[in-house]
């Protein structure tokens, strides 16, 4: 295996190279540790859908407190694709972050409903996210 | 003699009803007057001769299957406890004091009542045949008589052994029944369910004579002679005499002079009314017993009333339960002012025999002037059919059934009301062409309940019952002898569809078809992957309005026939995944399977609160070595897990990071552990006590058979979890019925029940057979499992799937042990394809590069564990720290050295190329 650096320049954009598309099963996730513009750790869980495109939401479960997301099951609602929590199963919208079923339950205190979702492309077959947060 | 305060009117003004008799009729009447008094006007005291309280005697047969008198026990136990309900077991009244109104009890106490109800039924009679008290002679009427029949079998069993120099011989325990009716034939079953041989023996020209006319007797001798008990008809029993060493009975002589060797004799020739204290407080008495009562169920004291068999009504006793409890309803309608009569009774009845299907109801005997008799037979099947008609064949005045009672359940309550259309259509084999029939809300559906049709439908639309079990729980139709299951489900199912509710069994929204019909698609279709199936027979999407999402850009970019890209959810993934894994199609982790998988299943371990995983190496049947713990400890300490041992005597680690678990498996391998499936929707335990290798007890090794269980059925995929448990006797140490499968040691084998479970709703399971060899009893286990994997519901686990496959228990049994269904090879075929096929779950991973690269903490970081985990100690060991305790940092409780190193990431971030 093979190292290269990617080194991630805030002034020449906000993207993070995060791994290369084949490290991703598609629908499945996988978790990234990753750093925001302000130096604080935050963890990322990023997708593979069946067209090879990517989406990314935050790997803390809201619902659980704990830090999983990334190994919930990819499926859709209707047209929308969704992840759904491993936990206690509550299904968000992966390309927004919204909870479309909250099975009756409630966030942990200090926690909204909702994921929050982080811009993610493939450039020449390598995962790229925004993380920066708002600028 | 003690005695009460003799003023009938109590301090807080209630009044007081006495019921004498603790049977059925009076657990109904108790039970009913305290649903419909909610006012309190009344208090009720119960006095009943047995030492337990009010039991199913209709379903006494069954208590050779439970074993367990507890659970013939009536109604909600809760009844009981209701501070206006005295319930006095074991305590028979003596005597009524009409004048005083009083009864006293057989301690001497006398009680005071303004109210009395006679519900004290009926007693087996003992026909005065010379030798009718000898040891080994029983009736068949309470608890105490079949458990005494089932000690005295047993004991028989045993003495009939005997030793030669070949081994052991084993004689058969002979056994016969006086009375060829209902009861008589449920006796029979019994003895030959017992283990004995079985004769009946009965005085008329045919069995249930009572019920059946002579065609219908005729086709019922063949479906019993099939069972495997012999008839004799036109017989009068002689005498009984002793064996001439024991003193037990031995020899049943005849009247034209035959003779049979028993055994055993179970005398069911009818019954006597309880009517002694009635008659000796000088109330009128019937003809042929009992006490005599009006349309209301009064006697001629008008405050004494009489229900149940020993109430004589319109000129007769009726030995049902069905009357009776509408006798009960009367008289609580009566006492809280109302006015309710006796409507007639229903004498419509089933025999409760499985396999011999006999009912009848109505003027089945054809008695009514100028009726007319369509009968359809087969004599060959053994089966008989016969509804009898007015003159005019329009209106339905009673039927026979034997061998195919399918019309009885729709037929019974359409008694005296005009059929649709010609008679004989409803007697064709089923689909013959009979008209559905829409019953009126006044007809009866359930006798033994006395629910009408509209009853049922008003659960459904003022109730909210969604479900056959909520129409039962609701308005009780169904619960006592199940006859009317089917027409109960049916009505039940009609009025949802008529409500707009749907009667859906689809998956999800991607999947129209339920978990079963799903298996047999994919089965029948062979499909291997997600992809072909949910192609095959997933919903169509409907082509997208806004063409930018969805279809067109789907088929462009990935180059697939299906309109969506994102296809599947978290419910219908993981069912096709374990539908795939239990059709024997790899690893679950392979190819597209992997992103089918529930998160343990994914992880091949289960996740705790914190998103760490706990880790259950396999110990088959609860055995491990001493080597076996040590490793388990030492790994345990190495990667600082939390231990415990489980409910299926197991070991549990907690505490176990993603990327720590590749490693710790390697452990376990190298050390000789597999997984233990604690994850899987699978096989979990096989649960043993120690048995006859230590225990003074055992006559079987548990143990030994539990490994092989295990060992068998270990990584089969199912429905739901499954646990089974095997005892070594009796004693059942290893708690085996509390499981889907339980085995139970007997001397001569294994007993083999199903479909229990723990849990929020805890179930015992039901035998399904007795006495099998280790061969015999592997082949039942491998067609119930294979039978349930193939057509129980999502997450439906084995108790709620024997209760709603269609025939109960019965027809599972009969699928499993007669193949029933001719698919007994091709349920066998897949379970040795099953046990051949299997693997290791955990080395299959450490074996495969691609499959272990999937088991790092971060992609971009593999090694380094969460930053966020945290733990305290507690009681010598870590547990999850509470979000307050995360709080407060390293310097309260949190001990960061119980997580490991914590690496946040640097500047840098490693790509893998
Ligand atoms: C094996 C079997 C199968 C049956 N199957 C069916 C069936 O399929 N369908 C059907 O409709 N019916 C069936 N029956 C009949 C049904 O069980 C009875 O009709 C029903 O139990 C009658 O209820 P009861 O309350 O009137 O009498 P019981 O249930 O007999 O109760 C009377 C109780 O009163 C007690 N008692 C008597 N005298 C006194 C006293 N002086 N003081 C205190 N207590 C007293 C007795 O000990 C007894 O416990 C079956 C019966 C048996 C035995
Ligand atoms: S069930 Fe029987 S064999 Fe097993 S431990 Fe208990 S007493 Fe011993
Ligand atoms: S008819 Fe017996 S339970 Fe309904």
């Amino acid at each position: 295996m093979t190292v290269t650096d990617a080194h991630t320049d805030p002034t020449v954009d906000r993207w993070t190279a995060v791994c290369r598309l084949d490290d991703l099963v598609p629908e499945r996730g996988v978790a990234a540790l990753l750093e925001r513009s302000d130096g604080t750790a935050v963890q990322v869980a990023i997708f593979r859908l069946l067209d090879d495109s990517v989406r990314a939401v935050q790997q803390l479960d809201p619902y659980s407190g704990a830090h999983v997301m990334s190994r919930g099951i990819v499926g859709s609602r209707g047209e929308e694709p969704t992840v759904a929590s491993p936990v206690y199963k509550q299904v968000f919208a992966l390309a927004t972050g919204r909870c479309l079923e909250a099975g009756g339950k409630t966030p942990r205190p200090g926690l909204g409903a909702h994921l929050e979702p982080f811009a993610a492309e493939v450039r020449d077959g390598v995962v790229h996210v925004d993380v920066a947060g708002p600028a | 003699m003690t005695s009460e305060p003799l003023t009938s009117a109590q301090p807080d003004g209630r009044r007081h009803v006495v019921v004498v008799g603790g049977g059925m009729v009076a657990q109904r009447f108790v039970e009913a007057l305290r649903a419909r008094d909610t006012a309190g006007e009344w208090r009720v005291s119960l006095f009943a001769e047995e030492p337990r309280k009010p039991y199913d005697r209709v379903g006494l047969t069954r208590y050779f299957e439970v074993r367990d008198a507890e659970e013939l026990t009536l109604g909600d136990p809760a009844l009981w406890d209701d501070p206006l309900v005295d319930l006095h077991r074991d305590c028979k009244v003596v005597a009524i004091d009409r004048e005083a109104r009083t009864v006293t009890d057989r301690l001497g106490t006398v009680h005071a009542y303004d109210e009395l109800v006679l519900a004290t039924g009926s007693n087996a009679a003992r026909p005065p045949i010379p030798g009718n008290e000898l040891p080994g002679v029983f009736v068949y009427r309470t608890i105490d008589d079949v458990a005494e029949l089932r000690g005295w079998v047993e004991a028989k069993r045993e003495a009939n052994k005997v030793t030669t120099r070949g081994g052991v011989v084993e004689k058969p325990v002979r056994g016969a029944v006086i009375g060829g009716g209902l009861l008589g034939l449920e006796a029979a079953g019994a003895l030959k369910a017992l283990g004995a041989q079985a004769t009946v023996i009965e005085f008329g020209t045919h069995l249930m004579g009572v019920q059946v006319d002579l065609g219908g007797g005729q086709a019922l001798k063949r479906l019993i002679n099939d069972k495997g008990i012999a008839v004799r008809a036109e017989t009068a029993t002689k005498e009984m005499k002793p064996h001439r060493r024991t003193g037990h009975v031995g020899r049943m002589d005849f009247a034209d002079g035959g003779r049979l060797d028993v055994d055993v004799v179970v005398m069911a020739t009818g019954v006597r009314p309880r009517d002694e204290l009635a008659r000796s407080a000088g109330l009128p008495i019937g003809e042929r017993g009992g006490a005599v009562v009006d349309l209301t169920c009064r006697t001629e004291d008008p405050h004494v009333w009489a229900i149940g068999e020993v109430a004589c009504i319109e000129g007769r006793c009726l030995g049902l339960v069905a009357p009776g409890n509408t006798m009960a309803e009367v008289v609580v309608d009566r006492l809280l002012g109302g006015d309710a009569e006796f409507p007639g009774a229903d004498t419509a009845t089933k025999l409760k025999l499985s396999g011999v299907d006999v009912a009848s109801f109505g003027d089945a005997h054809g008695r009514t002037e100028d009726c007319i008799e369509i009968v359809w037979a087969d004599p060959t099947a053994g089966v008989y059919k016969k509804l009898v008609m007015s003159d005019d064949a329009r209106t339905l005045l009673g039927g026979v059934f034997v061998g195919d009672a399918a019309p009885y359940a729709s037929l019974r309550p359409m008694l005296g009301a005009e059929l649709p259309g010609d008679p004989a259509a409803f007697l064709l084999p089923e689909g013959g062409g009979a008209p559905d029939l829409e019953l009126p809300d006044e007809a009866n559906v359930c006798s033994c309940n006395n629910v009408s049709a509209g009853t049922i439908r008003g659960a459904v639309t003022d109730h909210d019952c969604t479900s056959v079990g909520d129409v039962k729980s609701c308005t009780r139709a169904g619960t006592t002898c199940g006859a009317c299951l089917p027409l109960v489900k049916k009505i039940t199912e009609t009025e949802m569809a008529k409500a707009g509710i749907e009667v859906s069994t689809a998956l999800c929204e991607h999947f129209a078809l339920s978990r079963a019909q799903l298996f047999d698609a994919v089965r029948v279709a062979d499909l291997h992957s997600f992809s072909e199936i949910i192609e095959r027979f997933g919903v169509r999407a409907e082509p997208s309005a806004s063409p930018g999402r969805g279809s067109a850009a789907g088929r462009d970019s990935a180059g697939l026939a299906s309109p969506l890209l994102h296809r599947g959810c978290d419910i219908c993934k993981p069912v096709v995944g374990s539908i795939l894994a239990s059709l024997g199609n790899g690893h679950i982790l392979s190819g597209e399977q992997a992103a089918l998988q529930d998160t343990n299943d994914h992880m091949l371990a289960n996740m705790q609160k914190d998103g760490t995983y706990s880790v259950v190496p396999r110990m088959p049947g609860g055995e491990v070595t001493p080597e076996g713990l040590i490793v388990v400890g030492q790994v345990a300490k190495d990667f600082g897990l939390y231990t415990k041992i489980t409910g299926g005597q197991r070991i549990d680690m907690f505490g176990a990071r993603v990327e720590q678990l590749p490693e710790i498996w390697k452990r376990l391998v190298d050390a000789g552990f597999e997984s233990g499936h604690a994850y899987g929707k699978s096989l979990r335990t096989v649960k043993s006590c120690v048995g006859s290798t230590w225990c003074r007890y055992g006559v079987q090794d548990s143990v030994g058979m539990a490994v092989e269980l295990e060992l068998r059925y270990r990584g089969l995929r199912s429905p739901h979890k499954l646990k089974m448990g095997v005892s070594g006797c009796a004693r059942e140490c290893a708690e085996a019925r509390g499981k889907d499968v339980g085995v139970i040691a007997t001397d001569k084998g294994w007993n083999v029940y199903v479909g229990g479970n723990g849990g929020q709703t805890p179930k015992h399971a039901q035998l399904l057979a007795e006495d099998l060899t280790s061969d015999e009893m592997l082949r039942a286990i491998d067609r119930f499992l294979m039978l349930y994997i193939r057509t129980a519901d999502r997450l439906q686990r084995t108790a709620p799937w024997v209760e709603e496959y269609e025939g109960g228990l019965d027809a599972i049994r009969e699928v499993i042990l007669a193949d029933s269904l001719g698919i007994a090879d091709d349920l066998d075929a897949a379970m040795a394809a099953h046990v051949e096929g299997y693997e290791d779950e955990w080395k299959a991973v450490l074996e495969d590069p691609e499959k272990l690269a999937r088991f790092g903490s971060f992609v971009n970081a593999p090694t380094t564990p969460d930053p966020t985990l945290a733990y305290v100690a507690e009681r010598g060991q870590k547990r999850p720290a509470t979000p307050e305790e995360i709080a407060a940092g390293p310097d309260g409780p949190v001990d960061p050295s119980l997580t490991g190193p914590v690496l946040v990431a640097g500047a840098t971030l490693e790509v893998r190329a």
